[in-house]
């Protein structure tokens, strides 16, 4: 009797082991703060849009690695022309969009030119600028001219902003998203999660995954527990570091620590009064002390900038000795300004947890100087419209996640307002540098001229906090883009 | 007077404490509530911070002060509003009687299929997160409570004999509501306020919970428990010290409530 019933629990047991062994985990669901307003990475500022779609369902010419060098996507190769302005690209043959539109030249040519023309909606326009034009000699070969030596031109090509996109849907893009991707698009249920599966015609080598799902949590404490339920495989941007030595003390998740390109920011309205005077804005930079911000909103995480550009960044200067924490100074600039004590301000508030417990840090440190900060924590929708779109605020606090984008400082109409004529003269000759000295040493007058001006008071750069289970492997680390490539993810056995 | 009741006087004892701990915290708290220490955060209880103090360094005993005077501030605004609109109302539909009384009380039906929590985050949502808002959202749902306890207990007195001499007599409809009714039902409706007071105090720490209610940087006691969220395992008495101050704010009220209803209701007394 006894060693029947040993029989039936290990053929039990067996049978289990074998269930589980065949049922191997191939689909992950990953963790985001904000969901993407569309997703259609080339219509649009949001890097929520790119970190669902890129590499997963959209690719471009180039691609960027994890560690945040170029490589071949769409193009196999390329070559370029001793005066730096022919590009040729020998484009992958066979590659096809998921609504089985070939790939070819004639798509790059649409998708550059609809990136370029003047109507375009496309969030990083500055990026195809220097195109002249896009040629076909054959369906296989894509000829690209610029107008002036670009040294940053495959790496630009390789954003999410200079994805393929089809002409047939590229107008539907936003809610059905189609590409050439390893991942196809399923279903998108608004408010919560975003599913892709692996797309059975890839024109590359299969990724491991059979499907990827993107669920957006925005609340710290919420997203805690999905992480510790396991609804949420990875949340490779997770927004509770004060809970992470919970997870590194348990063996069934691992933690990364790794650096983006956020810079984390106070935007303010520059046409605004008071904003438009320097003194205010100094006297605001002056005021807030950013180690001790780091420390209440981050819990440690991220590094002190003193200008719009990461310590990663190539040709990087420390500036972060121009305004140290001064509360006096800051009064003094106040008072020459003509701000009364019980001046109030208002900052919008994004969800990010920066933005909500930093907001929180800023007004007790602004109190202190005499500035009454009235926080407005509002959706992320609500953002992109009444901030990014309208640029109706004060002030705000959000994180700008586009590598090395000066640039932003050089529109005529982006949403801080932030006009400097000797600011783009600077940015017209960086751009137009060809040589690396000249160029890297512009780079640094670049981050000068901003930390002087201080349109916006320079916070720290965003680390990437990053907690999965432990047995994922292939997640990226660092984030040179804002991307959640899965392309190289699986589940160890 | 002699001593009725035991929990009127747990009860009025607790809500007394909480009333006059708001009171202080308007004049004085150990800390400024609002003042961030990043250097001493998540600090445990000791002499200077009897409390300990939170994720930013703030100081908890003063947060918890400062937390009781925005959740008392909220829940008698809330009440005031209710209570001043639904009074009225109620006793104008159990005046009139007819069909001014049923639609009175249809609409009351009306608000109250739908769940009052979520009709007041709707209305936060629409108007704006704030404390302001909170009071109104609240406020509004208080409205038809107070209107149908004051109807009901009206239309009994309106049926007495001393309400039909007074008609005899010539008085109308106001002055009978005001002279006669009013006062009679007064013991009720004090009742209800306790306890709508008690309801409103959880209303607004449920708004607050969810960024609805009293915005930061102000302390509350519904954001502090949602702050201590994320830290429960690093310092879980920041999540209890709130969790106290709102229960016993509640249970001091629905004390006091029911200690006055044993006082207060003729019909409870004669059975003593």
């Amino acid at each position: 009797m006894t060693r029947l019933f040993a029989a039936l629990a290990g053929s039990v047991l067996a049978g289990l082991a074998a269930m589980a062994t065949a049922q191997a985990k191939d689909t992950i669901t990953v963790g985001m703060v904000l969901e993407p307003p569309g997703l259609d990475p080339t219509a649009g500022a949001a890097s929520a849009i790119r970190e669902v779609t890129y590499a997963n369902i959209y690719e471009g010419l180039t691609r960027i690695d994890a560690k945040g060098q170029v490589q071949a996507g769409l193009a196999e190769s390329w070559s370029i022309s001793k005066d730096g302005l022919t590009y040729t690209f020998k484009l992958i043959r066979g590659a096809k969009f998921h609504d089985d539109t070939p790939f070819a030249c004639n798509i790059v040519k649409f998708s550059y030119e609809r990136a370029m023309a003047p109507d375009s909606v496309n969030a990083q326009k500055q990026l195809f600028e220097p195109i002249a034009r896009v040629e076909c000699p054959d369906d296989g070969t894509a000829v690209v001219t610029l107008k002036r030596p670009t040294a940053l031109f495959l790496f630009d090509m390789g954003w999410g902003d200079a994805v393929m996109v089809s002409p047939k849907s590229a107008a539907t893009n936003a809610s059905d998203p189609v590409g050439t991707g390893p991942f196809k698009f399923k279903q998108w249920v608004k408010g919560d999660r975003v599913e892709m599966v692996a797309n059975p015609d890839y024109w590359g080598s299969r990724p491991k995954l059979s499907a990827v799902t993107f669920k957006f949590v925005s609340d710290p404490s919420a997203a805690t527990a999905a992480v510790l339920a396991g609804d949420i495989d990875a949340f490779p941007l997770f927004p509770a570091p004060e809970a992470l030595d919970q997870f590194k003390a348990d063996a069934r998740f691992a933690v990364h620590v790794g650096t983006t390109e956020g810079k984390t920011i106070v935007a303010l309205n520059n046409t605004k009064k008071p904003f438009d005077d320097i003194r205010v804005r100094r006297a605001l930079a002056y005021a807030i002390d950013r180690k001790a911000l780091i420390e209440g909103a981050q819990s440690g995480f991220g590094a002190p900038i003193g200008s719009h550009y990461t310590p990663g960044d190539p040709g990087y200067i420390d500036l972060t000795g121009q305004y140290p924490y001064d509360p006096a100074k800051a009064k003094a600039l106040l008072g020459e300004a003509g701000i009364k004590p019980g001046f109030t301000m208002t900052f919008q508030l994004p969800p990010p947890t920066y933005a909500r417990r930093g907001g929180e840090v800023i007004a007790a440190m602004l109190d202190q100087v005499g500035i009454k900060a009235k926080l407005v924590p509002i959706e992320w929708g609500q953002w992109l419209d009444q901030v990014f779109k309208r640029t109706d605020f004060d002030a705000t606090i959000i994180s700008h996640t586009e590598a090395r984008d000066l640039d932003i400082y050089a529109r005529d109409k982006y949403y801080f307002n932030y006009n400097s004529p000797e600011y783009k003269a600077l940015y017209k000759q960086f751009v137009e540098a060809v040589d690396p000295k000249v160029q890297s040493d512009l780079v640094g007058k670049l981050q000068q001229k901003l930390a002087e001006d201080e349109p916006n008071v320079f916070l720290f750069a965003l680390a990437k906090v990053g907690v999965a289970n432990a047995k994922i492997r292939g997640l990226w680390y660092n984030d040179p883009v804002p991307a959640n490539d899965m392309t190289g993810v699986s589940w160890a056995e | 007077m002699r001593l009725r009741s035991r929990s009127l006087v747990v009860g009025a004892v607790i809500s007394a404490t909480m009333v006059s701990v708001a009171g202080v915290s308007l004049a004085w708290t150990p800390y400024p509530p609002t003042a961030i220490d990043i250097v001493h955060k998540l600090a445990a209880p000791s002499p200077t911070h009897p409390f300990g103090t939170d994720h930013l360094g703030r100081d908890v005993l003063s947060m918890i002060m400062a937390g009781a005077s925005s959740s008392l501030s909220v829940a008698l605004i809330a009440v005031v509003v209710g209570a001043g609109l639904g009074v009225p109302l109620g006793a104008f539909a159990a005046a009139r009687g007819g069909w001014i009384d049923d639609l009175t009380m249809r609409g009351c039906d009306l608000a109250f299929a739908f769940p009052a929590l979520l009709t007041a985050v709707m209305i936060t949502a629409l108007a704006g997160p704030g404390a302001g808002n909170a009071m109104l959202a609240i406020g509004i749902f208080n409205i038809p409570v107070f209107a149908r306890i004051t109807r009901s207990a009206a239309r009994q007195v309106w049926g007495r004999d001393f309400v039909l001499a007074a008609r005899t007599a010539g008085r109308g409809d106001i002055g009978i509501t005001v002279v006669h009714v009013l006062p009679n039902i007064a013991p009720v409706l004090v009742v209800q306020i306790t306890i709508q007071f008690a309801l409103a105090i959880v209303a607004d720490a449920g708004l607050s919970y969810v960024g609805l209610g009293t915005q930061p940087p102000f302390p509350s006691w519904g954001r502090m428990l949602n702050d201590a969220q994320t830290f429960i395992w690093r310092a879980p008495l920041l999540a209890v010290f709130p969790g106290v101050a709102i229960t016993l704010a509640v249970l001091g009220l629905n004390l006091l409530g029911d200690g006055l209803q044993d006082v207060l209701d003729p019909r409870l007394r004669r059975g003593r």
